[in-house]
This record gives structure tokens, C-alpha cells and sequence, in this order.
């Protein structure tokens, strides 16, 4: 039997979400996990989708009701090979003064303007630390990209303080290594300033939370394929405050809120844990088959879980006033009937409205409460 | 996207086409004794099947496909196919050709986007070992090929990890994308719907090393557990039984991969309406003829490890039709979608003269005569032949 959601007994015939009007897209989405970035633009009465369909990404901008109005393609930097390289995601860095897009692929990263329309850097993959043709082929699986709010850098240059947006980006190397780029608040003169070291597999994804201030809260957690989590306080560099092991499971999928860290797995089993001693607080038997993205909605502490079993859950995630403790609670569930889920955002920092992309699917599937 | 997904494509793929050869050689078979010099026996469907099952299985050509490369295109790997489907008496034409690879792909499409769990495709592969290893039995030679086979698979694939296994899926998906035949035997099994698309059941065993989904653990900083919640999910799972066996025999459990055409299944594929989302391989196919230097040393490569018997004497080759009837074959020829067709390579556009002479000695062999007479039977064909002596 099947115990209550919450307190409140809930009516079954009341749906809390009802499908909008989808977007179409000139291209489906690949089987990609996380393959689907939202950028809103509240204040311009707009949002922008991008999705991965192969070799392009697609990028389009709706109007509220999801009337379609602009559309671009990006393709990844041609070089040698047998066909055109693969992109292996598109996301929206939002930095308060700033927002980039950043695009990867096997051959590298390349970071545009936010529509699209200017190239600004270009970071090739070097395949200095392989030793054979194999390696380089393989395992550059370029994966996420996070934003983190501007750390106000105390290396000032000519006695001004110059604030800067730090951009972490994973490159998915054998050795899983993580790029961090300073990035200026205009212009192409963006740096790689640091590499991290901490996973020995390909890293999946990461999360970042602007820093509280304490000592002791985390900024930043990675995640790679064989499930393991680094997790990072930000600083003039970034330290690794604590890791958590995997089970052999890949973590496609990671968020962190008010040091929650939420970790989708590839068994379909969501894990919260406390971010600065890396205890585990909550698992979830959330899904059936590998969970594909997460997302969350800040303002209301709402996570999103989407996977290949055709569902997306949302949930709600809080401490207990009384312990401190992480708690979770069930909200909603939709079936996405008969489409293998690759991507899924909310649309809204309240979460009150999310999109769904989906492999083999040329639009985007939008939800919203009711 | 992996360098490891190669192998797989191919022996499943491969597979696919043996069970479909199989069932449509047998839906034309006469027993031996009541046949005409005309008609196929089942000597002669066993002949078939030998000829392209140890050619497929040949240890070179084995060799050159486990060797750590991309995928190619699909165009590419229709070449070799075509190749393969040529390696004996048998002979199909372009329609039956492309109805057979229609079929094929949209088969382990299909197996690929069902298995439960990534690394469940080397148990799909292992199904379609064990039905060819069925077809051969009779000849030692190329059981053991197969078992050979059989191992370099285990060597291959045996200790990957399970985020390898899924990127070697995502690339399969990537080959897939986009495809979306409609095949009458799904339709009507009711796995695949009406626009093309596989049914995704919510319901049955969740895959081996995943809980049932429902249940919510809440945890003290000790690990204690302090509460449980339950919420409901929406789906209707049950626990996995037991996981398949990866030994050489073996109950594999998984039932996707094994032979679902049986003799009284008449299989056919409708060409769904054009949709929209065919920007992908409406680029393939308008890219120009000549193939990527890369391709064509690789196709250089696998082909010239294919030893193809030669049918020996003034032995013709027998057409086989995939369609019920000569019209139907025709019809389907000239009424196939533009953006569907899958071009054949034209060696004359190949710039490299050495490649071009290598390929078009190794493909040459195979080239179909265009015969001028309308019949399906082995005996006219024979006569078409011996007119034009």
C-alpha cells in the first residue's frame, strides 16, 4: 500500500500540472543526459531553450505562451576525423553581469555571447595526457558546465578590485579533470586559471551555490561516472572539502541548495546529502530506470528529476526545523508517455512550470501549475 | 562517444538479418524431395545461412571490427551488409536489400532503447549468438568461429564499467536517431505505435540492481535510519527476478535480441509520411558521393578480410524477394520516400585511383546484373541465364 504524500490527504482527480502548447524544434534531441538548458528573461517577457541534437545545438527563444519567435544552430569546431564532431552540451552561464553560453565537444569548448551569434573563446582538448590514438577518441566526453556567482577577487590588478565570474567547466578525461576559467565582465580575454584534480573518470556534471560566507559551506560538487562526488569550497583556488564514494553507478546528475547536495543515479536511486561532511541524509527509489537530469527551483527549495522510464518527478526539499535534518517530500509525478526523457528544467525560480526534452523528439514539452 | 560500439552494431545487426533471411527462405521452402529444380530447399537455406554466417564470423574480418574506432556512417556500414547478404548462392535486390536493412536496424532500434539496463546489450548480442550458434549446429568449423567470437566479446566487454556501458548506448542512440520505420509486426505486437514510435511500458521487473520505485529513507548523521515514506510513483514495477548470464551458455533471461519471426509472420515495413526532423539524414544523404578517406580504408579493410565463397561451376545466383510478390518488389523499389533511399556506394566517383581499384575489386564481385525477366522462380532465372549464354 501506498502511504500519503503529506500530512494533507490529497485528491487524486486534481492535477496539479497541465500540459502548454510545445515548442517545435528543427532538429529531435539526442540521448544525451541534461540536454536541455533554460535561460529565463523575466524582465524581456522571453526564454530561451537550447537542446543538443547531434552535430548542432539547437537554440531557440519563445514567448511566455511558447510561440516560437528565433531560432539559431551552432555546430562544434570541425577538425580531423570521420564525421563532424558531436556536441556533448549546450548550457547558459549566468553570471550577474554576464551571461555566456558555452557549448562542448569532443574537440574542446567554445563559449559564445548568449544568443548564440559571437564565438568569444575557443579551448581546445588537448590530448597531451593520452598516450595513444584510443584515448583521444574516446574518452573526451566534455560534459557540464555550471555558473558560479562573481567571487570577488582580492588579486587586484593596479589597486582596483576587480570583480570577476569564475566559470567551472569539467573536462571528461580519463583522469576527470576540471577546468576553471576567470571570466571578465566583457570581452573574449577569458583564462584558464586553474585545474582540479579529484575524479579519476569521466565527470558527469556540477553544481555550484553561491558562497554563504562561513567557512565550512560548500560552493561547488562535481560528479563523474563511477558515482563518486567531490565537493569544493571556492576560494582565491578551490579546495576539496570532502568526497563521496560511489557504488559503481554512474551520477549523471547533481544540484546543490543550502548545502543539499542532490544526486541522480544511474540505478534511478535520488541521494541527498549534507555537503560539508558528505553524510548521506535521504535516498530515494525515485525512478525505474537511469535518471537523466535534475534541476532545481531555488526560491522554493523544488528538485526535478527526469529519466529514461518515461517519468519526471518533482519534489521538495527542506530541513527539519526541529534536527536540521534534510527532509524530502513527494509533490508531483507526469508520465511523458512512451518518450525516453533526456532533459528537463524548470522555467521559473519558484518552479511552478518546467520543460521536457526528450530523444527522437523534434519539440519541447511544456508543463505548468495549475 | 565510445570507440567500443562497433562490434555490437555490427553482430546484432547482423543477427537481425539472419533471422529474417532465415524466416523468408523458409516461407518459400519445398522439402527437398517434392521441389522443383526451381525452388529453395532446405539444403539450400542451410547453405545460405553456413555461407553468410561464416563469412560474418571469418577470424580476420573479426579482427579488423573489435579494433577501438568510431562509428561510420550508416551508409558505410549498408556496404558491408550488402556485402554480407551476397556471400552465397543467394541474391537480393535493391528493394528486398533496403526492406532487409529497414527491418534490421529498426529490430535492435528497438532492443537498444528496451534494455533495462545499459550493460543488458551485451546480453541482447549474447541472444543472437546463441539463435546463430542454432542455424550452424551441424558445422563445427563455424561453431567455432562463433565461440571465438563469443570470447572476444567477454575479453572486450566483460569488466566494463557501467557509466562505459552507457555511453556506448548514447552512441547507438546517435546512430538510431531519427529512424523511425514503421514495421508490421511491431505495430501489430503493439510495441511500436502507429507514428513510428516504440512503446516505452511502465510496468514489469525494474533492471537487475534497481529498487522498485515508491520508497523514501531518511537518515541520522549516524546512518540510522529514522524514517520511511512511501510516494507514489505512477508506474506499476515488480522486482527484477535474477540477472542474465554472461557465461558462454547460459540463461540470459532478457528476451530482446532472441528471433521474433517465425514462418507464418509475413514482415513488412511501411515507409512512415516524411516527418519533419529528417535534417540529420537528409544531410547524410546529400552529402557527395565520395566517402571519407577514413571510410573507405575502413570498408577497404573489413571487406578484403571477408573471404567470400565463390559459387563454384556455372552455379547461378537465386534471387530471394523480401516482398510477397515481383510487383510488390518493383512497387516498393519505385515508391520509396527520396529521403530514405540509401545510396549505394559509386565507385566511380572515388578519387583515389588505388582505393578506387581495391574497392571495386572487392565489391565487384557482388554487383547484380539487372535481370531482364520478371520472375521469381530459380528456374527462369536459370533459363534468363542460359538465353543470354
Amino acid at each position: 500500500m501506498v502511504a500519503a504524500d503529506s500530512e494533507r490527504p490529497k485528491d487524486p482527480a486534481v492535477r496539479m500540472f497541465r500540459r502548454e502548447r510545445s515548442v517545435p524544434l528543427r532538429g529531435s534531441a539526442a540521448a544525451l543526459c541534461n540536454n536541455l538548458s533554460v535561460l529565463q528573461l523575466p524582465a524581456r517577457n522571453l526564454m530561451h531553450f537550447a537542446v543538443v541534437h547531434g552535430p548542432s545545438a539547437q537554440l531557440l527563444s519563445a514567448a511566455p505562451e511558447g510561440v516560437p519567435l528565433a531560432q539559431r544552430q551552432l555546430h562544434a569546431k570541425e577538425g580531423a576525423g570521420v564525421s563532424p564532431p558531436l556536441i556533448t552540451q549546450v548550457h547558459w552561464c549566468v553570471l550577474p553581469f554576464r551571461v555566456l553560453l558555452v557549448l562542448t565537444s569532443h574537440r574542446g569548448i567554445q563559449m559564445y555571447e548568449s544568443d548564440g551569434s559571437i564565438m568569444v573563446y575557443w579551448h581546445a582538448l588537448d590530448s597531451g595526457d593520452t598516450s595513444s590514438v584510443f584515448l583521444f577518441h574516446t574518452q573526451y566526453r566534455l560534459c557540464l558546465l555550471e555558473e558560479l556567482l562573481p567571487v570577488a577577487t582580492s588579486s587586484v590588478w593596479e589597486g582596483q578590485e576587480v570583480i570577476q565570474g569564475v566559470l567551472v567547466l569539467a573536462a571528461g578525461t580519463w583522469t576527470g579533470r576540471v577546468l576553471v576559467f576567470d571570466i571578465p565582465a566583457k570581452g573574449p580575454n577569458i583564462v584558464l586559471s586553474e585545474e582540479l584534480a579529484g575524479h579519476q573518470t569521466a565527470v558527469t556534471d556540477i553544481a555550484t551555490e553561491p558562497a554563504q560566507g562561513q567557512d565550512s559551506v560548500a560552493d561547488m560538487v562535481t560528479a563523474d561516472d563511477s558515482g563518486l562526488l567531490c565537493v569544493w569550497r571556492s576560494g582565491s583556488e578551490f579546495t576539496l572539502l570532502t568526497r563521496i564514494p560511489g557504488f559503481g553507478i554512474p551520477c549523471p546528475s547533481v544540484q546543490l541548495w543550502q548545502g543539499i547536495i542532490a544526486a541522480g543515479y544511474g540505478n534511478g536511486q535520488i541521494r541527498l546529502y549534507e555537503a560539508t561532511t558528505g553524510t548521506l541524509h535521504v535516498q530515494i527509489n525515485a525512478h525505474a530506470r537511469a535518471i537523466c537530469a535534475l534541476d532545481l527551483a531555488p526560491e522554493m527549495g523544488k528538485l526535478l528529476s527526469a529519466s529514461e522510464d518515461t517519468f519526471v518527478h518533482i519534489w521538495k526539499l527542506r530541513r527539519s526545523p526541529e534536527s536540521g535534518y534534510i527532509e524530502v517530500e513527494h509533490c508531483h509525478g507526469e508520465c511523458v508517455s512512451d518518450i525516453q526523457v533526456c532533459g528537463a528544467r524548470f522555467c521559473d525560480p519558484s518552479g511552478s512550470s518546467f520543460a521536457v526534452t526528450g530523444y527522437d523528439l523534434a519539440e519541447i514539452l511544456r508543463y505548468s501549475s495549475v | 562517444m565510445s570507440v567500443r560500439t562497433l562490434p555490437l552494431l555490427f553482430l546484432n545487426l547482423g543477427g537481425e538479418m539472419l533471422y529474417i533471411l532465415d524466416q523468408r527462405l523458409r516461407a518459400q521452402n519445398i522439402p527437398g524431395d517434392k521441389a522443383r529444380k526451381d525452388e529453395w530447399t532446405e539444403v539450400d537455406r542451410k547453405r545460405v545461412l553456413n555461407d553468410i554466417i561464416s563469412t560474418m564470423f571469418n577470424r580476420k574480418f573479426m579482427e579488423e571490427l573489435f579494433k577501438p574506432q568510431e562509428l561510420y556512417s550508416k551508409k558505410a556500414l549498408r556496404t558491408v551488409y550488402n556485402r554480407l547478404a551476397h556471400a552465397s548462392i543467394m541474391r537480393l535486390n535493391q528493394a528486398s536489400m533496403d526492406k532487409l536493412y529497414d527491418l534490421m536496424t529498426m529490430a535492435f532500434k528497438y532492443q537498444v532503447l528496451l534494455c533495462p539496463r545499459p550493460k543488458d546489450v551485451l546480453l541482447v548480442t549474447f541472444n543472437h549468438l546463441d539463435a546463430i550458434k542454432g542455424f550452424i549446429q551441424d558445422s563445427p568449423t563455424i561453431l567455432n568461429q562463433v565461440d571465438e567470437t563469443f570470447r572476444q566479446l567477454t575479453d572486450a566487454y566483460g569488466s566494463l564499467s557501467a557509466g562505459e556501458f552507457q555511453l556506448i548506448r548514447q552512441t547507438l542512440l546517435i546512430f538510431f536517431q531519427d529512424l523511425h520505420i514503421r514495421v508490421s509486426i511491431f505495430l501489430k505486437d503493439r510495441v511500436q505505435n502507429s507514428n513510428g514510435r516504440f512503446v516505452l511500458p511502465v510496468s514489469g521487473p525494474v533492471p537487475w540492481g534497481t529498487e522498485v520505485p515508491g520508497l523514501i529513507r531518511m537518515f541520522n548523521n549516524k546512518g540510522e535510519e529514522v524514517k520511511k515514506t512511501e510516494f507514489k510513483h505512477g508506474g506499476n514495477y515488480v522486482s527484477a527476478p535474477k540477472e542474465g548470464s554472461f557465461e558462454l551458455y547460459g540463461d540470459r533471461v532478457l528476451k530482446l535480441g532472441t528471433n521474433m519471426y517465425s514462418v507464418n509472420r509475413t514482415v513488412e515495413t511501411h515507409m512512415s509520411a516524411a516527418s519533419k526532423n529528417l535534417t540529420s539524414q537528409t544531410q547524410e544523404n546529400i552529402t557527395p558521393n565520395p566517402l571519407a578517406k577514413e571510410e573507405l580504408n575502413f570498408l577497404a579493410r573489413l571487406m578484403g578480410g571477408m573471404e567470400i565463397k565463390k559459387p563454384s561451376g556455372p552455379e547461378p545466383g537465386f534471387r530471394l524477394n523480401l516482398f510477397t510478390t515481383d510487383e510488390e518488389e518493383e512497387h516498393a523499389a519505385q515508391s520509396r520516400p527520396e529521403e530514405l533511399t540509401y545510396d549505394i556506394i559509386n565507385i566511380q566517383a572515388i578519387q583515389d585511383q588505388q582505393q578506387k581499384e581495391e574497392l571495386a575489386r572487392i565489391m565487384g564481385e557482388f554487383e547484380i546484373k539487372e535481370q531482364p525477366r520478371q520472375s521469381s522462380s530459380k528456374g527462369d532465372d536459370l533459363l534468363a541465364m542460359m538465353d543470354e549464354l
